[in-house]
């Protein structure tokens, strides 16, 4: 018995080093890139590296939202993402709650087709949807990326509404008033206003797809006033190679939001985990 | 999820609450009433769908058979997209690549994601706190992680150097690891992990709820160690937890993207570089369209391609695993 109360004290040691091990490889590049945006630009690379910043500056954030079109790309990322969830929450709600809640002819085809959709590498659709963008003059224009960020995760917003549509019990469409109510109705005082929690989820992904998102906006943007935060940041990389302070800078100016975010609605963030794929 | 999972399971289910059969009898003018404003809660999804989605594959997968090139007339010339493809010694070395980075990556965040969901699972102080740290990579987006390591591989002054050189020992001289062909696509490989890895976790600490607490308890009863009680209680009540993210991550290595071209760019200024030894399947296709030389058809094809082989692979995948299972 002792040599099991050892053994149970060692391993719990273990697993307090290797957790905490692990939990310094994860936060160390996060840890070095803040504190490279606070240090002056002289001692940005030296060697051995300072994680805590001699002379700390706000310098490289003035630098970067004054100086540079860096609070243009921040507003162009806020447009952007700002209409594209709202664009994509709705939609997926009004689909999620007719397949979840009707029969009608078309019904299976309908939905096998979204959920096929979301199963597609994206590089397939991009290579069309810029000629779709083209002929419809949305090539470089925030427009053509608010509906394509829309369209994106359609398929899996969809999916998720409809579970959520499909978990409410047919008693609250029943409930007296509204009996006989068209699916409007139903869907705009009943459905809508439970399924809260359900839009939250939807929306974080629509929020962090827009936000991040970096290959169509590349394919179609060429003008530099038109750029979002992920195009704006590299192109600040791109042209200033050895501002790191700068960049860095920059980086958790638009990494900010999406932190606040996480830190108030973790769970929303975590129970949509399993649906939110790792697409690069 | 909860609730909504056994809609996945069967997707066609109809609603209990919907009569069955009851259509038919129905005159025309009341079932056109009855219908007409369930299609137009689904018009406005369907259409965005239908224009952005559904038309655009359909035009890929036509235009795939033809030579066209943005501007211009199109002739229909049959296979030669995909012939050329098949014998396009650039897309077998982006394909091969594709297949090691693929490979490494899964790996690397199936056995990480798994020692730090069991990590978690102990009763540990700072658990929540742990866990969101893991998680931080996940939410941060491409560009600005892929940025971040640029800096770290730096060949002068990069802090993997500085650890691997001055602190550790392990290497004599310093490495420019992202300029160098022979290392470049693996440390892009580090960072496809480390930013995965969170994810990856957080699907399997869900798993591990569903190994119940008493089959662990008798197990120790009868005397099994912690290894034996791992491989003979747990794995296998993970087994659908770890074929799930086997096609989900295999998918996504297969689609890697703004790593390889963010990273190959700031190191060598051009993408897939040094010397092509980072050009994926999807670098190579986009720069068939985009990178110049404006041939969508060639890259409509490569990209059908890569999504036939991203199919194959998984459906391998699901096989693989439903024969593991059986006894």
């Amino acid at each position: 018995m002792i040599i099991g109360q050892w053994e149970a004290r060692l391993r719990r040691v273990v697993t307090y080093a290797a957790a905490l091990a692990f939990g310094l490889v994860m936060i160390a590049p996060f840890a070095f890139m803040v504190s490279t945006a606070f240090k002056p630009h002289a001692y940005v690379l030296e060697i051995p590296p300072q994680l805590i910043p001699e002379q700390p500056t706000l310098d490289n954030f003035v630098r970067a939202w004054s100086s540079g079109d860096f609070g243009r790309y921040f507003f162009n990322s806020l447009f952007v993402t700002v209409l594209s969830t709202a664009l994509s929450v709705s939609l997926a709600a009004m689909l999620g709650f007719t397949f979840a809640r009707y029969e009608f002819p078309g019904r299976r085809v309908l939905f096998g087709a979204l959920l096929f959709t979301m199963m597609v590498p994206g590089m397939l659709l991009l290579i069309p949807q810029f000629i779709v963008a083209r002929d419809l003059g949305l090539i470089n224009t925030l427009w053509g990326l608010i509906i394509v960020y829309s369209v994106m995760n359609l398929g899996l917003n969809t999916f998720l509404m409809r579970g959520v549509y499909a978990a409410m019990p047919q008693e609250l469409f029943d409930a007296g008033s509204v009996d006989g109510a068209g699916p409007w109705r139903a869907f705009r005082s009943i459905a809508l206003p439970l399924s809260k929690p359900g839009l939250a989820t939807v929306a974080i992904f629509s929020w962090l797809l827009a936000w991040d998102e970096f290959t169509w906006a590349i394919t179609i943007l060429a003008d530099q006033d038109l750029y979002t935060l992920p195009i704006g940041i590299r192109n600040l990389q791109v042209a200033q190679q050895t501002e790191w302070g700068l960049v860095f800078a920059a980086s958790l100016m638009a990494l900010a939001p999406v932190l606040v975010l996480f830190v108030v609605l973790q769970k929303q963030f975590v129970s949509g985990a399993f649906v939110g794929a790792t697409k690069g | 999820m909860g609730t909504s999972r056994r809609y996945w399971a069967r997707p066609w289910r109809r609603p209990s609450h919907v009569p069955v059969g009851g259509t038919t009898l129905e005159p025309l003018g009341s079932r056109l009433r009855r219908l007409l404003p369930i299609y137009g809660l689904l018009l406005p999804g369907l259409l965005l769908f239908g224009i952005w989605a559904a038309y655009p594959m359909a035009r890929s997968f036509l235009m795939s058979f033809t030579d066209w090139r943005l501007m211009g007339e199109s002739t229909f010339v049959g296979l030669d997209n995909y012939t050329r493809a098949v014998t396009d010694p650039a897309f077998h070395r982006a394909l091969v690549a594709t297949v090691g980075y693929t490979a490494v990556t899964v790996a690397g965040q199936l056995l990480l994601g798994l020692g730090a969901a069991l990590l978690l699972n102990e009763r540990i102080h700072g658990r929540s706190l742990l866990r969101l740290v893991y998680y931080l990579p996940v939410i941060s987006s491409w560009v600005i992680v892929s940025l971040i390591f640029v800096w770290l591989y730096n060949g002068q002054t990069g802090v993997l150097n500085w650890l691997l050189n001055d602190v550790l020992g392990i290497i004599d001289k310093n490495v420019a690891w992202l300029a160098e062909p022979s290392t470049a696509l693996w440390a892009i490989a580090l960072l496809g992990i480390w930013k995965g890895v969170g994810w990856t976790m957080v699907v399997y600490l869900a798993g591990l709820q569903t190994v119940p607490e008493e089959l662990h308890e008798a197990a120790a009863i009868d005397g099994a160690g912690t290894r034996a009680r791992f491989r003979n209680v747990t794995l296998p009540f993970l087994r659908t937890t770890t074929t799930f993210l086997l096609v989900v991550l295999t998918i996504g290595g297969f689609s890697t993207f703004i790593p390889i071209f963010v990273m190959s760019t700031a190191a060598t200024g051009q993408i897939g570089g040094p010397l092509n030894s980072t050009e994926v399947a999807l670098t190579y296709t986009w720069k068939q369209a985009f990178g110049g030389g404006l041939d969508f058809a060639y890259a409509s094809a490569l990209s059908f391609l890569v999504a036939a082989v991203v199919a194959l692979i998984s459906i391998l995948e699901l096989r693989f695993a439903r024969a593991q299972g059986q006894p």
